[in-house]
């Protein structure tokens, strides 16, 4: 058996190889900002003999899903990625691609919708797909881009799940960053992934019609069959996570990584590359006497509700950083924890670093010391949209019940 | 791949897979009534005069719902003659249209039911 290798690359990179070693046989892909590096390596790759799939160039994200999924209904392990205004694009393919129970894996280069134009780091792509029925994870660094790619198809294609997933990675930050990453060999991968499993595939000589009209009451119980298959996702993404460690030494148990919760008073909450400063913030905030642990979300469908229970219900405060908004209310993630807290804990959103405004560890060091002051004041607070740009709170929409400034 | 189907589901156009997870799937196998019996949309029936029909088959060919059937020298001159399955026409009226001998008669669907149930309480 080989071993394996440390090697530098860009995010993108690693998971191009990622697809390249879970033996993906079909891309379809139209390049966008930042993605378009993960699919021109697997070009590379191909051409070079190194990968043996097919490559179909189409002419917008909507075919490069809808091209994707037709290869993965037809019985191949498919692949493709995207980011920001293709993801939209592709938003009626992602729902056929669910709906179908067909799994297929995507990865999504995180970055803004414009206008204005913006190519940089923003969640609202991403989580834009959270009500799709696909599966959705995000990565903090290129390794976990990789492992999270390798394990993704692992998870979609188990028959108590068969759903497609996404696997987010943050523009630029991760996309264009260089890192190690361990490659393994293709021996252990192999061993690893068994062969593509999937709930029936369309070829000629047997008949059959997806997405026909049907009656609504079957409509809806398809849609609650979804809904059981991501409860089961939870335990698989567990099992395979478990798995995992066993043949690469990295473990994926738990749906969310907690940095130093176990005796924290304060929470500070989010997914993507930044958690990585948020546990630098903690360590310095820790220095001035605060009890500060981070709990990040590697998956935010099958939404970790337990995990997030576990690990947040009985602190004092969780404050939430959301790199994008729900305009009109608060950041996405802010509603959801709010949500599966109970709103117990005192609760403040942030949004901040939207549109990849740059948030360094001190912004999130200086932000979290004023929703910790805020909490000591006042007691209990709530507080959904505490906007955070350039070094200042903004008070925003929903009014907050206690003066901000 | 072991995808299966219950009689119920088959009419419903759902199919089940039965392993091992079981999971409904928005899928249909050929056959008549994935959405159940179509002929209650129907507010025009075709009606077959069997004297003027020449069995030339038009009618079956265009019938978007493919449920004419075509039955071997049964019409009054021997001739085969098309047997409309009423549980799934949704009386569009393709056949009437291309009919070259006006064989087909378009009527009022809830006027015919009336009068057949008057016919029919008539002969009870």
């Amino acid at each position: 058996m080989g071993m394996p290798k440390l090697l530098a690359m860009r995010g993108n990179e690693a998971v191009a190889y990622a697809a390249k070693y879970a033996r993906v046989e079909v891309v379809a892909a139209y390049p966008i900002t930042p993605q378009t590096i993960i699919v021109e390596k697997i070009d590379e790759l191909i051409s070079k003999g190194e990968m043996d799939a097919e490559m179909i160039h189409v002419e917008s994200e909507h075919s490069a899903l809808a091209a994707t999924y037709g290869a993965a209904i037809g019985g191949v392990r498919a692949f493709t990625a995207t980011s920001s205004h293709g993801l939209m694009y592709m938003y009626e393919v992602l729902w056929w691609t669910a709906g179908s129970r067909i799994p297929v894996v995507m990865a999504v280069v995180t970055r803004a919708m414009g206008p204005p134009w913006n190519i940089h780091v923003s969640h609202e792509d991403i989580l834009a797909t959270r009500d799709t029925g696909w599966l959705v994870s995000m990565a903090e660094n290129n390794q976990e881009a990789f492992d999270l790619t390798l394990q993704m198809f692992r998870i979609t294609e188990d028959p108590r799940v068969y759903l497609p997933g996404i696997v987010g990675l943050d523009g630029f930050i991760l996309s264009h960053t260089v890192e190690p990453v361990e490659l393994p060999d293709q021996e252990t991968v192999d061993e690893f992934l068994p062969p593509r499993r999937q709930p029936y595939v369309m070829e000629p000589g047997e008949p059959k019609a997806m997405g026909n009209l049907v009656p609504d009451e079957y409509f809806e119980e398809l849609r609650m069959d979804m809904q059981q298959s991501m409860e089961n996702a939870v335990k698989v993404i567990r099992e395979v996570g478990k798995e995992y460690a066993k043949y690469f030494g990295r473990d994926y148990s738990d749906l969310v990584e907690c940095y130093k919760c176990s005796d924290a008073d304060y929470i500070v909450a989010g997914t993507g590359s930044w958690m990585g400063d948020a546990k630098i913030a903690a360590d310095k905030l820790r220095e001035k006497g605060y009890r500060v642990g981070v709990m990040r979300l590697r998956w935010i469908r099958p939404f970790p509700w337990s995990d997030v229970r576990e690990a947040a219900m009985s602190k004092r405060a969780v404050i939430v950083m959301d790199r994008s908004l729900s305009t009109g209310h608060a950041g996405p993630l802010f509603l959801e924890l709010s949500s599966a807290l109970e709103a117990k804990p005192s609760m403040i959103g942030v949004p901040a670093g939207i549109g990849g405004v740059d948030i360094s560890y001190e912004d999130i060091e200086r932000f979290t010391e004023k929703a910790i002051q805020l909490v000591e004041e006042h007691g209990r607070v709530y507080i959904p949209a505490m906007w955070y740009h350039l070094g200042k709170i903004f008070p925003t929409y929903p009014s907050s019940h206690v003066k901000l400034d | 791949m072991a995808v299966s189907e219950s009689e119920e589901s088959r009419k419903r156009g759902v199919v089940a897979v039965v392993e091992p997870a079981g999971h409904k799937l928005p899928l249909s196998m050929a056959g008549p009534g994935a959405m159940g019996k179509t002929g209650y949309w129907r507010t025009q029936r075709p009606v077959v005069n069997t004297e003027k029909c020449t069995g030339c088959y038009l009618c079956w060919l265009y019938c978007p719902d493919n449920v004419i059937e075509m039955v071997p020298g049964k019409g009054p001159r021997g001739q085969d003659i098309p047997v409309i399955d009423y549980d799934y026409c949704k009386g569009c009226g393709v056949c009437a249209a291309v009919c070259p001998v006006k064989a087909i008669d378009m009527v009022d669907e809830s006027k015919f039911l009336a009068k057949e149930k008057e016919e029919g309480d008539g002969n009870a």
